[in-house]
């Protein structure tokens, strides 16, 4: 014990010198602990708190916060199997019990003792090869069973998971530095992300601009943030341009963690460069020397692919100094690895693990225009939206709004996923409706469908003619799609796990309010809700709505508040003419009780 | 003259000091029972309840015992209200809910620092401990709640008055629902 303690402590510190001693490296050190002892024991943590001369408990909070940061081992090797709403249509329920069988152990019970741990995972961005796993990083998708015995059996066997497969996906996947089976789907390819281009395009373009005019440019496209929110990318440029600072940053969100959405994972393996010329377009515009991108840890089979890119770029003088040869354009690029946290992906939250803490949300204001990554001026947009702000500089603004609708500029990438015979990616014009995108699609039979995955909606076919826009239905681009034979409460349910499990936990509404939302769906699935249920669950979803701090909370009850919505047939179908039924079974709650004490 | 409206109240896993503070409403009490009549409460101790207008509920529900009151409460009381916030949520007697009942039962009465030759009670004429404790709205319907640990005095005293008054909408001044 002693021993291997010290050997610990010596690897330990050979960890943090790798990276050094300064606060925003723990999020690397830790990831490499878990990497090289398969957790962060109390030991290791207090190794490293040791060696970087902080507290202990800054070290296991930051362990504690991260799903894929572990304080005890589960199993030799983890697989990491996805849940949500595409797994489960593509068969992970089935794929569940197979897999307890083959290892011998179960979710979420794993340990040290298991040749092969079983965890669950929310949506891994591969909705439209479901059901798929994480396995030490690698990606393995469309796991039948049969895939799932041989995985099992490789893993047993001591073998590397790179190694399991030398099945390999379409496009770039398959070029040397990713070798994933991942498939890119691109079904459908537009005009702006997908066009053909020419590397360095941009910012060959941009240098012979003058910032003010490019600032210009893109205010004038009218370019809206593709993360979600839809914030003017010009305006929030523009912000962060106006706060004095000696520092400013360029944070590219390549955090993509909302359930169905994949794109940015097809943009970043096919068009990376042009998501690295957006992040020098707003270096540029706002005078920021460096960018940083975040990239979520599920796409860490993407990384070493993309450091390549960067040095490729570099060697071409498209990064790093005097940029094309421009005198004092200056930009470089670092990738941030996450560690497995959906929140991460809020703009605030994403600093915080930037800086190396607990990737809580930040009150805001100020917001990070002023009050960014460590305290100064930062603009944080979305992969699509970078990669659109590089080609509004290519091709013009006038160019870029001649596509979509008049307050929908440009194109929107789509994951589409679920009960559809062509899941992937689209890239379509603002204005589609869900209906032209079903056809497209190959899901015409659709009776419902998710706008803007678990945080967005979940409509019905009646609003099949809505469209798909800022002034209709705006969406992050999530679409998951579900046939004839879905059940749709179901589908709500499993949202709100996926909130329960997500909720850092800091706002009341959010973190009690998640689960009593799910606790009366659940009363109401099984028959036992009333109409007072339903007020009950309008009302609360109004307080979570209302009183949570960041943008988490003031989408977790979507689900239910959308479904109530949109389908309250199914809602009144199943009520109860009771005026109060409680929502547990209190003599069974007796009952266990007396057991319990040996009452006879 | 016309019988008062009668107030019944009962305090379940709580720890008395929403009673307390029901207390402290000072002389008020005077005017309030020449409003009201008691029923079934602590501060009268009468035992059997009748039918009230208003029933005032303290602490959740952890045993056998409290279902009943809590049941019955509700039959007999045509407003319920969960006062302070273990009737409310639960409140520190929930805490124990974080830990499984037979770990809970363990700790105090088997292998506690403080136990000699320790049992879990288990006579029949013991209340018998639930699994977790519940508030009370979980288990029968709840017409208001009045949070605060414990509500003021102040507060108790608006919302007793509103309750008789027959209004329709209650609204408690921000001072009285301010807990910080
Ligand atoms: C819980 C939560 C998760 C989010 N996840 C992402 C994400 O994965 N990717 C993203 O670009 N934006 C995400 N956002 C939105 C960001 O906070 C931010 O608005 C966005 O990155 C800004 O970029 P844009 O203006 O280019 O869209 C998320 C927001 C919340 C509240
Ligand atoms: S709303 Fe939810 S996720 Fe957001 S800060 Fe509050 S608890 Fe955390
Ligand atoms: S709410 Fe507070 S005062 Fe009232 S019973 Fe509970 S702990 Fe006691």
């Amino acid at each position: 014990m002693a021993l291997e303690l010290r050997n610990q402590a010596v690897n330990v510190n050979e960890i943090v010198s790798n990276h050094g001693t300064e606060r925003h490296h723990l999020m690397n050190i830790v990831r490499d602990a878990q990497d090289a002892f398969g957790c962060v024991s109390g030991d290791t943590a207090k190794a490293i708190a040791d060696a970087m001369g902080i507290h202990m408990v800054e070290v296991e909070g930051v362990v504690s916060y991260y799903h894929f940061l572990t304080r005890k081992p589960s199993g030799k090797v983890t697989i990491y199997l996805s849940k949500g709403a595409a797994p489960s249509i593509n068969g992970v329920r089935e794929l569940t019990s197979v897999l307890e069988e083959v290892t011998g152990s179960k979710f979420r019970k794993s340990g040290a003792d298991d040749a092969v741990g079983l965890e669950w995972t929310s949506c891994i961005g591969m909705s439209d090869q479901e059901p798929a796993a994480l396995v030490d990083g690698v990606v393995i998708t469309n796991i039948d069973a049969d895939k799932a015995g041989s995985l099992v059996a490789h893993l047993v066997n001591g073998g590397d998971p790179k190694e399991f497969s030398t099945e390999t996906g379409d496009g770039k996947n398959s070029s040397d530095r990713i070798h994933a089976m991942v498939n890119n789907n691109i079904r459908k390819k537009g005009e702006i992300i997908f066009g053909d281009r020419i590397v360095g395009d941009a910012i060959r373009k941009l240098v012979a601009m003058e910032p003010s005019a490019v600032l210009d440019e893109v205010k004038n496209s009218n370019l809206r943030g593709r993360g979600g929110a839809g914030f003017p990318c010009g305006l929030k440029w523009d912000f962060c341009l106006k706060n004095e600072a000696a520092n400013r940053y360029i944070v590219c969100n390549a955090d993509e963690g909302e359930p169905g959405t994949f794109k940015d994972r097809v943009l970043l393996t096919e068009q990376p460069e042009l998501v690295f010329e957006g992040m020098a377009v707003a270096g540029y515009v706002l005078n920021a020397e460096e960018g940083i991108m975040y990239l979520r840890a599920e796409y860490e089979y993407l990384y070493e692919y993309l450091l390549n890119v960067l040095n490729k770029m570099r060697e071409a003088n498209l990064l790093g100094c005097n940029i094309a040869g421009m005198d004092g354009f200056n930009f470089d690029i670092k990738i941030q690895l996450g560690a497995g946290a959906y929140v991460c992906g809020e703009e605030t939250a994403l600093l915080e693990s930037t800086e190396g803490k607990r990737g809580e949300p930040r009150d805001r204001p100020p917001f990070p225009v002023s009050n960014g990554y460590m305290g100064e001026p930062t603009a944080i947009n979305n992969v699509e939206t970078l990669s659109a702000a590089a080609r509004i500089i290519e091709k013009g603004a006038d160019w870029f709004k001649s596509f979509g609708t008049e307050k929908s500029a440009g194109t929107k990438v789509l994951s589409v996923s679920g009960d559809v015979e062509r899941p992937g990616v689209y890239e379509v014009p603002f204005g589609i409706t869900l209906a032209e995108l079903l056809r497209e699609a190959g899901g015409e039979n659709a009776k419902a469908m998710t706008v803007g995955g678990p945080s967005g909606k979940i409509v019905s076919s009646a609003d099949f003619g809505r469209r798909i826009a800022f002034e209709d239905m705006a969406t992050g681009g999530s679409m998951v799609v579900f046939g004839p034979d879905s059940d749709i409460l179901q589908i709500a349910n499993d949202y709100m796990e996926f909130f329960i499990e997500e909720s850092c936990g800091r706002c009341t509404p959010c973190r009690v309010g998640t689960t009593l939302l799910t606790r009366h769906l659940e009363k109401i699935r099984a028959g036992r809700g009333t109409k007072s249920d339903i007020n009950y669950m309008i009302n609360l979803g109004k307080v979570i709505t209302g009183m949570s701090r960041c943008g988490l909370g003031l989408t977790a009850s979507n689900p239910v508040l959308s479904t109530i919505e949109n389908f309250s047939e199914l809602y009144d179908g199943l009520l109860t003419g009771e005026e109060f039924v409680p929502i547990h079974d209190m003599d069974l709650a007796v009952r266990i009780g007396r057991e319990i004490a040996n009452f006879n | 003259m016309t019988e008062k409206p009668k107030v019944a109240t009962a305090s379940l896993a709580g720890c008395f000091g929403c009673h307390m503070t029901l207390l402290d409403i000072d002389d008020r009490i005077l005017s309030l029972i020449d409003l009201i009549d008691f029923d079934k409460s602590p501060i009268d101790d009468i035992k059997e309840l009748g039918d009230c207008t208003v029933g005032l509920i303290e602490g959740g529900v952890s045993n056998s015992e409290n279902l009943e009151t809590l049941r019955e409460f509700r039959r007999k009381c045509t407003i319920l209200v969960s006062m302070g916030d273990c009737a409310t949520s639960g409140g520190i007697p929930a805490m124990r809910n974080t830990v499984p009942l037979k770990e809970c039962l363990e700790e105090a009465y088997l292998n506690g620092p403080s136990v000699v030759d320790g049992v879990i009670p288990n006579d029949p004429d013991l209340p018998s401990i639930l699994d977790r404790v519940y508030p009370c709205h979980e288990v029968v319907k709840i017409d208001y709640h009045l949070p605060g640990c414990p509500p003021s005095a102040d507060s108790i005293w608006a919302v007793l008055n509103f309750l008789l008054s027959g209004e329709e909408n209650l609204e408690l001044p921000y001072e009285l629902i301010k807990y910080d």
